[in-house]
C-alpha cells in the first residue's frame, strides 16, 4: 500500500491535491426531525491542483465549493472518492495533523477564527499545536507577521484592527505553520473594498515570493482574473476551468452560471457584440484601452486615406463608450 | 460600547508587582487570605503594614483600588453594625435595647480591618496581571489536578477565549439592541418582569449567533490542528526568574511571622 502511494505521487509529482471523483451528502432532518432528506452538495468533482499554482474555484452560493475547500484539508471526509494532500489521504486518520498543516485553510468570519486576544500569541497557535519548540514559534511567528506585513501589530488586540488587517492576521496565523498550500474559503466576503484588496495583495505576494500554492475560493471576479487556473463549480459539479482568459471569453456561458464577470471583460463583450474587432477575455483595463486605441488608430488612417470614415457607426460605438 | 473595556481590571503599570509570575502573585494572595484569618488583635498590624507595602510597590493608585471595595461596602457595613451590636460582653454604651459592648467592638474592627484587606490583597493580583497571564498561571498551578482528570488545560482554553470573545458579544449585543430599538422595541420603560420579557428578542438572536460563532471557531481551531493539551508547546511558557525566588522567600517569611504571631504571642 505504502509503495503504491509513493509511486503514484512519483508520477503526479506536480499535483499537491488531487481531487478523485468526491461525492458528499449530507443529511437535513425535518423540523419533527423523523424525514431525512439526503443533499447531495458534491456530485462527483475530479481536479488536480499543481505545485506552486494559483488556483480559484468560483460558483455562486450553495454550489458546493465551500464544501468542497473543507475537504481539502479533512475537516469533511468524502462520501464517495477520495481526496489526497501531497501525497496522503484524507481520509487516513495517521495523517491528519500532517495534511493540516500542510494545507492550511482561512475562513470567511475574521473575527469567528482568532483565538488569542494578542496578534503575535495568535500567529503563535498553530505552531504550539504542532508541537514547536518555543523559540522556532518565535522566529516562525516574527517571519509569518512580516511576510504579511503585519509586524507593527503584532502586540495589538485583534479586536481594534480592521477586517482586512484580522484576515491578514489569520493569513500570517496559517502561514507560520508552513504548510504547502493555503485554502482561503471566501476571506474577502465580509470585507470592505479597501481590506478586500488587501487581503488579496498579501495572497498573490505570498504566492509570488514564497511560492505557496493558493486555492482562493471566492465569487469576486475581480479578485481571480491573477489566478493561473480557475475552476467554476454549479450544482456540486465542476462545469468549466481553465486560464483566466479561457474562462472570461466565454461571457454568455458565465452569465448562464448566474456568475458575473469582471466589469471591463464585460464591457469588451458588449463592445464585440456591437461589431468590433476587439478580442474575447479582455481582463484589465489596460487591456481594453489598448484594444479600442488600436482599432480607432485604424478608423483614423481609414479616414485620412479615404477622406471619409469607413464605418461611421463603428466610430461613434468607440466615441459613447469611451465618454 | 466601549470597545477599550478591560475585563478583570487590570491596571498597566511598570512595576515589581506586575513583572512578577502570575504563579507566585496566585501562590501569595492565597498565603496572604490565610494569614489573615489567622490574626486576632495587634496581628493585624503585621497584616495592613505588607498589604501597605504591597501597594506602594505596585504603584497601582490607593484610589483607582479602593473602587474595587466600593463594590461591597453594604456587606462591610452590615457585618460591621451587627457585630457592633449583637456581640455579648462588657457593655460601654447602653440606650434601650441597642448596647455596645467592649468585645463587640473589637469584632467590628477586626471584622472591617479583614474584609477590606481581603478585597485589597485580591485586587492587588487582578490589577497588576492581565487576564491571559493570569489564565496561564492557573493552568500552571492546577496542572497536577489532570492525574485526577480534571481537564485543566481545557478549562484554561475556555477561559482565554471567553475573554477574547467578550468585547466581540458585547458589541453584538448593542448591535441586535440598536436594531431592535430601530423596528419599535422597547427596554427601557416597564416593570421588571416587562424589562425582562423584552430582553427576550435581545437574548435570542444573540445565543443563536453565539453558537454559531463557537461552531466558526472549532472549525478554525481543528484546522489549525488544535487537538487538546496533549503534544503542545507553549510560545510564552511561563519561567521563573530570580526577582519570583526573592518574592516567594518575602512571601514566606510574611507567612512564617504572622504563624508565629498567631502561636507564640496569642496575637
Amino acid at each position: 500500500m505504502e509503495n503504491s502511494i509513493t509511486e503514484e505521487n512519483k508520477k503526479e509529482d506536480r499535483d499537491i491535491i488531487r481531487v478523485d471523483d468526491v461525492r458528499y451528502d449530507y443529511q437535513t432532518y425535518a423540523d419533527d426531525g423523523e424525514e431525512a432528506e439526503v443533499t447531495h452538495a458534491i456530485r462527483g468533482v475530479d481536479l488536480q491542483i499543481r505545485d506552486g499554482e494559483f488556483a480559484a474555484i468560483l460558483g455562486h452560493n450553495g454550489s458546493g465549493k465551500s464544501t468542497l475547500a473543507k475537504h481539502l484539508n479533512a475537516l469533511l471526509l468524502p462520501t464517495e472518492g477520495a481526496v489526497w494532500v501531497t501525497g496522503m489521504n484524507t481520509a487516513d486518520d495517521e495523517h491528519l495533523w500532517d495534511i493540516r498543516q500542510n494545507a492550511g485553510m482561512v475562513f470567511q468570519n475574521p473575527d469567528n477564527q482568532i483565538v488569542a486576544s494578542v496578534v503575535e500569541e495568535d500567529v503563535g497557535f498553530g505552531p504550539e499545536n504542532i508541537g514547536v519548540p518555543t523559540d522556532e514559534i518565535w522566529t516562525r511567528v516574527g517571519e509569518a507577521l512580516e511576510k504579511t506585513g503585519m509586524t507593527a501589530y503584532r502586540e495589538h488586540s485583534p479586536n481594534r484592527l480592521s477586517g482586512g488587517q484580522k484576515q491578514r492576521v489569520a493569513i500570517a496565523g496559517v502561514m507560520a505553520m508552513k504548510p504547502r498550500c493555503i485554502i482561503l474559503d471566501e476571506p474577502t466576503a465580509m470585507l470592505d473594498p479597501n481590506g478586500r484588496k488587501e487581503v488579496i495583495h498579501a495572497v498573490r505576494e505570498l504566492n509570488r515570493k514564497e511560492g505557496v500554492t493558493v486555492i482562493l475560493i471566492t465569487h469576486y471576479m475581480e479578485e481571480v482574473i491573477h489566478a493561473d487556473r480557475i475552476f467554476i463549480m454549479d450544482e456540486g459539479k465542476l462545469v468549466m476551468q481553465g486560464t483566466p482568459r479561457e474562462i472570461f471569453s466565454q461571457v454568455e456561458k458565465l452569465q448562464e452560471l448566474r456568475l458575473d464577470v469582471p466589469q471591463v471583460t464585460r464591457l469588451a463583450h458588449l463592445l464585440r457584440k456591437d461589431g468590433l474587432d476587439i478580442p474575447e477575455g479582455i481582463l484589465t483595463r489596460k487591456e481594453l484601452v489598448r484594444a479600442v486605441c488600436r482599432i480607432a488608430g485604424l478608423a483614423d488612417r481609414h479616414v485620412e486615406r479615404r477622406g471619409t470614415a469607413a464605418d461611421p457607426d463603428q466610430v461613434t460605438v468607440i466615441q459613447d463608450q469611451m465618454r | 460600547m466601549d470597545k477599550n473595556l478591560t475585563i478583570g481590571q487590570y491596571y498597566p503599570a511598570d512595576s515589581v508587582i506586575h513583572k512578577l509570575d502570575p504563579r507566585v502573585k496566585l501562590i501569595g494572595t492565597l498565603l496572604y487570605i490565610i494569614s489573615l484569618f489567622l490574626f486576632h488583635t495587634w496581628g493585624y498590624v503585621l497584616g495592613v503594614g505588607f498589604l501597605a507595602v504591597m501597594i506602594i510597590l505596585s504603584r497601582v493608585p490607593f484610589l483607582y483600588m479602593l473602587r474595587g471595595v466600593k463594590t461591597i461596602w453594604l456587606i462591610l457595613v452590615l457585618t460591621m453594625v451587627f457585630n457592633l451590636f449583637l456581640t455579648q460582653g462588657t457593655i460601654l454604651w447602653q440606650a434601650g435595647i441597642f448596647k455596645i459592648t467592649y468585645e463587640g467592638l473589637s469584632m467590628a474592627v477586626q471584622l472591617g480591618i479583614r474584609l477590606v484587606a481581603l478585597i485589597l490583597g485580591a485586587s492587588i493580583m487582578t490589577l497588576t496581571t492581565t487576564p491571559n497571564k493570569l489564565t496561564d498561571g492557573m493552568e500552571s498551578l492546577f496542572r497536577p489536578l489532570k492525574v485526577v482528570h480534571v481537564p485543566v488545560h481545557e478549562i484554561a482554553m475556555m477561559m482565554s477565549i471567553a475573554l477574547r470573545f467578550i468585547p466581540i458579544l458585547m458589541e453584538e449585543t448593542d448591535k441586535i439592541k440598536k436594531a431592535q430599538m430601530a423596528r419599535g422595541a422597547d427596554f427601557e420603560s416597564g416593570n421588571l418582569i416587562t424589562k425582562a420579557k423584552a430582553m427576550v428578542p435581545l437574548l435570542v438572536p444573540l445565543f443563536v449567533s453565539a453558537f454559531r460563532r463557537a461552531n466558526d471557531l472549532a472549525m478554525a481551531m481543528e484546522a489549525r490542528c488544535y487537538h487538546g493539551g496533549e503534544g503542545r508547546t507553549q510560545m510564552k511558557p511561563l519561567r521563573y526568574e530570580s526577582r519570583d525566588y526573592v518574592a516567594l522567600a518575602v512571601l514566606l517569611a510574611y507567612f512564617g511571622a504572622s504563624i508565629a504571631v498567631h502561636a507564640a504571642l496569642g496575637w
